[in-house]
């Protein structure tokens, strides 16, 4: 656990970037620092590792005092992932993975071992080990970042905002693989973040910061989204706030109708106007309606129990049927949740 | 076409005479002698310059010493600074040229030394710290490879330079290549001044093509970027 104790800092020229910040970090969990521009963020989690000294107060990580680590020493047990992923451009891949194993003087066989390791890991091909960090993409080196922050094993990550030059596309399969990771690694996580929805969607529990240091909120996303302390925080959430809180609303009990289903070529015939027509295996073709005989509407389709209500409206959203399809795994339909079932569910969240 | 012609004359008489290639004015003794004067004030100079210019680009302090060099080694006429130390210490040894060689090549290695240090980008200084590096780890294991380019260069522009002085310094009664040159006009041996030239010229190209090597074996591909982006 990383622990916040009163921790202030101020800067030469007189600016306070944290002010009194007190806060935790549970073990295995990853907290998120979230706030806007200049809210001492950075500031925050580099006193972590002492590239920054508090000014007063403490930072103590499992309850020892950090300000008593000779700093080299500190850092080499604390995994490090900037934004720009700062990789050392003349040491191949293989080796700027293998840095702090090197520095802390294992076999240099077991420390290539590590990181070829380490490099799947995060999902990169292992061909990647002998290139240069300028022949590799943004997202690539970022994922090469984090494999050297995990290369010694250390108990805890610090992130500074580690996915915020790659386009959005790769940012969320970056913050996937995160997610994935973190399952399988249980670190004591802090990650640094401008992006709410960057926070709302890694945190277990999620610190919004406001300019001038001072901590507004922590709390679980859930909380966060429908308990806001004050108005910073409510605006800082945005606008769709009520939306982004279906993130955490399960599909579990949605009501699903299965007598909406026709196999290809067996379709027209009943009353209902929409019918959804599926292959031979139970895959989606698309919507037919009686009022366009022939032709096939698009469909959105969500796993119920894996995605949650915001993806099975989005489903339904995409449909001019205003259905959503639900499917298994493996993509074959189980079911179809009726804007009645859909409005059903959404009235049992708004109330609890 | 006249002048072409005597110049290949001149060359053919060159290079072509049995007593230019053997005895201390010979070919080979003055090359090794060139070679000789130009090898230790550049190695001297890389010895001073290169450390100087780590420590000043690394730590930022004493980059005032960067500054003077740099507008000393503009301000300093070459041949005067030569023929003052000669004047002040004799010409009995190889001293008198090799301090005022010496002076004129520190500048650029500790000028681009201190700069490709001090260029290098500073997120990349501070991941270096932030894995946990020391502070002479970040400067040798990090800095110096990164910056090893300019550095080289720096090492090139002083070894060109020193290559050339050194040709100045047989006014001063020094061996070298400037022998063929400087004696050659003193005795309207047109044949010697162009030969003379012309090894020099050789000998500048060859100094060039080892720094090239140099650059290529010691320089990460990495971050010269040669290889191709697969
Ligand atoms: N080295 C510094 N000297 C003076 N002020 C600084 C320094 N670093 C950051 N600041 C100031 O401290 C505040 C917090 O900065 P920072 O922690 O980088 O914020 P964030 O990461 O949340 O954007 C800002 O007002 C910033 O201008
Ligand atoms: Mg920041």
């Amino acid at each position: 656990m990383i622990t916040f104790d009163a921790v202030t800092k101020r800067y030469p020229d007189g600016t306070v970037a944290v002010d009194r910040l007190s806060l935790e970090a549970p073990t295995g969990e990853i907290t998120v620092l979230v706030g806007p521009s200049g809210c001492g963020k950075t500031t925050s989690l580099r006193m972590i590792n002492r590239m920054i000294d508090a000014s007063e107060g403490r930072i103590l990580l499992d309850g020892e005092p950090v300000q008593g680590i000779d700093p080299p020493t500190l850092r080499r047990g604390i995994g490090y992932v900037i934004q720009q992923a700062g990789l050392f451009p003349h040491r191949k891949i293989v080796d700027n993975i293998a840095t702090v194993p090197y520095l802390l003087g294992w076999d240099k066989k077991k420390a290539r071992v590590r990181a070829m390791e380490l490099l799947e890991r995060v999902g990169l091909d292992p061909a990647l080990a002998g290139r240069y960090p300028f022949q590799l993409s943004g997202g690539q080196q970022q994922r090469v970042g984090v494999a050297r922050a995990l290369a010694a094993d250390p108990p805890v990550l610090l992130m500074d905002e580690p996915f915020s030059a790659v386009d959005p596309i790769v940012r969320t399969s970056l913050q996937d693989e995160l997610l994935r990771l973190q399952a399988e690694l249980n670190k004591t996580i802090v990650f640094v973040t401008h992006d709410i929805d960057e926070a709302i969607k890694l945190g277990d529990r999620v610190a919004v910061l406001r300019v001038g240091g001072t901590l507004a909120q922590v709390a679980d996303p859930k909380t966060l989204l429908s308990e806001p302390a004050d108005d910073f925080v409510r605006e800082f959430l945005g606008h769709d706030r009520g939306i982004r809180r279906l993130q955490f609303v399960s599909t579990e009990g949605l009501r699903l109708r299965t007598d909406l289903t026709v196999e290809e070529g067996a379709e027209r015939g009943t009353s209902e106007s929409w019918q959804l027509v599926v292959d031979a295996e139970g895959r989606p073709l698309g919507w037919a309606s009686g009022a366009r005989p022939g032709e096939l509407e698009p469909y959105g389709t969500f796993v119920p129990g894996r995605d949650s209500m915001r993806s099975a409206l989005d489903a339904a959203l995409l449909s001019p049927s205003g259905c959503a399809v639900a499917v298994d795994e493996q993509g074959k339909v189980v079911g179809v949740a009726t804007r009645e079932a859909l409005d059903q569910a959404l009235a049992e969240a708004a109330d609890g | 076409m006249g002048w072409l012609s005597a110049f290949f004359s001149w060359l053919g008489e060159f290079f072509g005479s049995p007593e230019n290639w053997s005895g201390p004015g010979g070919i080979p003794m003055r090359l090794l002698e060139h070679l000789e004067f130009s090898a230790l004030a550049l190695v001297l100079a890389a010895l001073i310059a290169v450390p100087l210019g780590l420590v000043i680009g690394h730590t930022g302090r004493g980059e005032v010493i960067v500054v003077v060099s740099a507008n000393l080694a503009r301000a300093l006429p070459t041949l005067g600074l030569l023929v003052m130390f000669v004047l002040l210490l004799g010409a009995a040894s190889i001293w008198p040229v090799i301090i005022p060689l010496v002076l004129l090549s520190v500048p650029p290695i500790l000028v681009n030394t201190y700069e490709g240090i001090k260029g290098v980008d500073p997120e990349l200084r501070d991941a270096a710290y932030g894995m946990g590096l020391r502070g002479g780890q970040v400067l040798l294991r990090v800095l110096v490879p990164v910056a090893l380019p300019l550095i080289l260069l720096g090492c090139r522009l002083s070894a060109i330079q020193v290559v050339a002085t050194t040709t100045v310094a047989a006014y001063t009664g020094l061996g070298g290549l400037g022998r063929y040159v400087i004696d050659g006009f003193a005795t309207k041996d047109y044949a010697s001044v162009v030969g003379g030239s012309v090894l020099i010229v050789l000998f500048a190209l060859v100094v060039q093509i080892l720094f090239t090597l140099a650059q290529r074996v010691t320089v990460s591909p990495g971050v010269s970027q040669r290889l191709k982006v697969r």
